[in-house]
């Protein structure tokens, strides 16, 4: 079975588009808890799964998983499947700083903030994993979901979403340094490499934008509180009753508009902030796969320069006329035949996964983007909704100074 | 840069117009302002039927330090040390603006042609907002001169409104400088005067009531002015962290090949459009919040300078008073001592119920009777009643309109954002 070497060009993604991925399944993350004392404690955080999926035992259930956890599970996911060229999901960022404040016991709102900050992240990681066809068959994510016991992961360090990044973009250099000149018979990779470079940039951009964003409105809500207090106090000192009463009313509007802006801004970076950044990730293990794919031609190319030198060697043999020699060399050249063909199946292999797996991602990122985007908007007009509303009834208030 | 400013009434924010058309007999307004290179010429224009003018209609063109020599003259003429002065108008300012506008010229590599071109649009419009109000701090200046019985009549006010060449009022050299200086450290002992600190014991339960007032009141409302600007300063900043976000979201769209296309220009679209919307918030609640606070404060503080003088006469007969006794124990120089006694006395007295009254008591004036308000335990007094009123009104002005603005703006991004959602929901 020999499968044709250019495929046509979007079979794979109209494919993938036709499919219609209905997965029942829903992961929740939450009810962060602190266990243990010390440098040794840890959060300890709920994960129920809800599901009508045959494979699973019940259709709701839950465990207890940490930060580790997730990390093994990624990793395990991982080394598994990266190399086939199916796009694993990377999970969350580790972060010594937040969580050691956490451990110390800083019962502040910053770390309060960490936590929850964390909790949405592990719940989109499930989410997205659980989403990916074939990583939902995998006995380890089960295991995940469903083992009341899980053997800890050790080694996280290196295993963390941060670290298999880095192995895969140091993959990626030294790739580039042996300037592998790759006959791509295939324009639609380069394409894609380049359109996904290109989306890299622009959300990186727009990413920290956006951060900046939601700085200024913290900002702002800081500071309409402080003015709040500010004209609570001038109210008090005005001897004229109904403008004293006016500005004590404005002092009441100003702090339910800081209210607002801290609302607004959860919004800003939850769902904007956040999402930006989850797809700069997600891109990078794209960016990942597509590495692997050159790994895997380069592994093929140099099976056939090496079965080249063993036919060169048999050759030379003959000539030579060693008989035990010839006899050795035709076995290599055996053994390299396989190894050719064997470096050809994996690679197209891949680029078939590829293809398949980048019409299910650019799917699934433009469902991701046009849902977030109509809800951060909803968030927007909500915001404006409520400041009509505060305004509306502080406005007789004003008229009412004589 | 050249900007020149037809000053028609709409243009012109007027947060502390004062109600003062009130008298025609005397209108003044400034019906144009340049700004060149490091100064503001504004003309001065006059309407009046007073006698002392050679004609019913002129201009004059005047530069701040002139209008800062005319408020000094108010201030030190002893005849008028019984009034409100108004405040004077601050110096024009475009540094920020400047130094921002120079910044953005040396250009940045990672900003495109776009952004810097919004970027110096908000910049022009900056100093378009800074330079129309410096225009109404000294038009508000003049037009209470203008207003205020005693001080409309004053011969340097003449001066300043027809005097048509240039008033040779240089900046302060040196020794005015120093001058200034140790006025400041005057001041401090006034500081401590007023605070009640230095022992002196108030004789009027009038003037006792409104020093704790006013004294509160000051402090209270620079905090609040000073924290109104930070507000605003906040929404600023929102509203150029749009510039890059909608730049970021037009490149998005136009590199995009499936349907996220239109979905990020037309939220690059949304987030230019919101960027207007809260720079207006910005400037508006600059306007009709920040600006009248800050009005207010000054005001507030020329309130408490009267107060000041007031107390300084009234210390100056308390030291007489001591002097007098003194000379009187050791009977010598009696003569000159009853003398001075009698000049701190007759000056106490005079800046007291002028305060009050808000005319100069002087020898022929006849002894008005002080008037009662209802409600009030206290005698009223026209200058310090008249800073209550003009405050009043001035916040139920712009408090009123803040509402209105802030309703308008919150309406059209509502407007905005749900035509935006309609658009985007009704994508496949």
């Amino acid at each position: 079975m020999s499968a044709p070497v250019i495929f046509d060009r979007s079979r794979e993604e109209i494919e993938e588009e036709a499919n219609g991925d209905v997965f029942d399944i829903e992961i929740g993350v939450s009810d962060p808890e602190k266990v243990g004392d010390g440098m040794n404690a840890y959060m300890a955080y709920r994960v129920t799964t809800k599901t009508s999926l045959s494979m699973f035992s019940k259709s709701e259930f839950s465990v207890k998983r940490r930060f580790s956890d997730f990390l093994g599970l990624h990793s395990k996911l991982a080394s598994k499947y990266l190399h086939v060229g199916y796009i694993v999901p990377p999970a969350p960022e580790k972060s010594i700083v937040g969580m050691t404040k956490v451990k110390v016991g800083k019962e502040d709102s910053s770390s309060t903030e960490f936590v929850e900050k964390r909790r949405a992240a592990l719940e989109r990681y499930l989410q997205r994993t659980v989403k990916h066809p074939t990583l939902l068959q995998d006995p380890d994510l089960r295991q995940f979901l469903e083992s009341s016991e899980l053997p800890r992961a050790v080694n996280t360090q290196a295993l963390s979403g941060a670290g298999i990044l880095r192995m895969v973009n140091k993959a990626a250099d030294a790739v580039n340094k042996m300037t592998i000149k790759m006959n791509e018979s295939d324009a639609w990779f380069e394409e894609k490499q380049q359109q996904f470079e290109n989306l890299d940039q622009q959300l990186r951009k727009l990413h920290a934008s956006v951060e900046a964003l939601v700085c200024h409105r913290k900002e702002l809500s800081a500071n309409t509180a402080a003015f709040a207090k500010s004209a609570a106090m001038l109210g008090n000192s005005e001897d004229h009753t109904a403008l004293s009463r006016a500005l004590s009313q404005l002092a009441e509007v100003e702090e339910k508009i800081d209210q607002l802006h801290q609302e607004q801004a959860f919004a800003d970076f939850y769902m904007f902030s956040e999402l930006l950044s989850d797809y700069i990730r997600l891109i990078a293990a794209v960016k990942g796969v597509f590495d692997h794919r050159m790994k895997c031609w380069q592994k093929w190319e140099d099976a056939q320069i090496t079965l080249l030198k063993k036919r060169e060697t048999e050759a030379k043999m003959m000539v030579a006329n060693k008989p035990d020699k010839i006899q050795q060399a035709k076995n290599e050249i055996r053994e390299w035949e396989a190894k050719v063909q064997q470096g050809e199946r994996d690679f197209e292999q891949i680029s078939k996964t590829i293809r398949k797996e980048v019409g299910r991602f650019e799917k699934q990122r433009v469902k991701d983007f046009k849902t977030v985007i109509i809800k951060y908007l909803e968030s927007l007009v909500q915001t404006q909704q409520q400041l009509i509303k505060y305004w509306e009834a502080f406005l007789p208030e004003a008229k009412a100074i004589a | 840069m050249e900007e020149h400013l037809e000053a028609g009434k709409e243009s012109k924010p007027s947060s502390m117009s004062p109600d003062l058309q009130g008298d025609s007999s005397l209108q003044v307004e400034i019906s144009d302002a340049v700004s060149e290179r490091d100064k503001v010429k504004f003309t001065v224009q006059t309407k009046s039927c007073v006698p002392h003018f050679a004609r019913t209609e002129f201009s004059v063109v005047r530069h701040h330090e002139e209008f800062i020599w005319l408020h000094n003259a108010y201030v030190e003429n002893e005849e008028y040390a019984g009034l409100i002065i108004p405040p004077a108008p601050p110096r024009p300012d475009f540094e920020a603006s400047r130094e921002k506008l120079q910044k953005l010229g040396e250009g940045d590599s990672s900003i495109t042609r776009e952004e810097l071109a919004k970027m110096k649009e908000e910049l022009e419009a900056e100093y378009l907002a800074i330079f129309k109000k410096t225009v109404a701090m000294h038009e508000v200046f003049l037009q209470r001169l203008a207003a205020h019985p005693t001080l409309r009549r004053d011969h340097n006010f003449f001066v300043f409104l027809e005097y048509g060449q240039d008033l040779s009022v240089r900046g302060k050299n040196r020794k005015e400088l120093l001058g200034g200086f140790l006025r400041n450290i005057v001041k401090s002992a006034d500081e401590a005067l007023i605070t009640g600190m230095s022992g002196l014991k108030e004789v009027d339960d009038f003037f006792e009531h409104e020093r704790t007032f006013l004294l509160e009141y000051h402090t209270r409302i620079r905090d609040a002015c000073l924290r109104a600007d930070r507000v605003m300063h906040s929404h600023k900043c929102l509203a150029d962290d749009y510039i890059p976000i909608s730049a970021a979201l037009s490149s998005l769209g136009t590199q995009e090949v499936n349907q996220l296309k239109t979905s990020f220009l037309k939220l690059a679209e949304l987030f230019e459009r919101l960027r207007k919307l809260e720079g207006r918030v910005a400037s508006d609640e600059d306007l009709k919040l920040s600006d009248m606070l800050r009005y207010y404060l000054r005001d507030s503080q020329a309130a408490k300078d009267l107060l000041y003088r007031r107390l300084r006469a009234l210390a100056d007969y308390e030291n007489a008073n001591k002097t007098l006794d003194k000379a009187r124990t050791r009977n010598r120089e009696v003569r000159t001592a009853e003398s001075h006694q009698q000049l701190c006395c007759q000056r106490f007295e005079r800046l007291s119920d002028s305060a009050k009254q808000g005319k100069p008591h002087g020898p022929g004036a006849p002894a008005t009777a002080l008037l009662t308000l209802p409600g009030s335990p206290f005698l009223s007094s026209p200058e310090l009643m008249d800073f209550r009123s003009r405050r009043v009104s001035s916040f139920r002005k712009n408090l009123i309109e803040l509402a209105e603005l802030e309703l308008k703006h919150a309406k059209a991004s509502t407007l905005l954002l749900r035509n935006t959602l309609v658009i985007l929901k009704g994508e496949p």
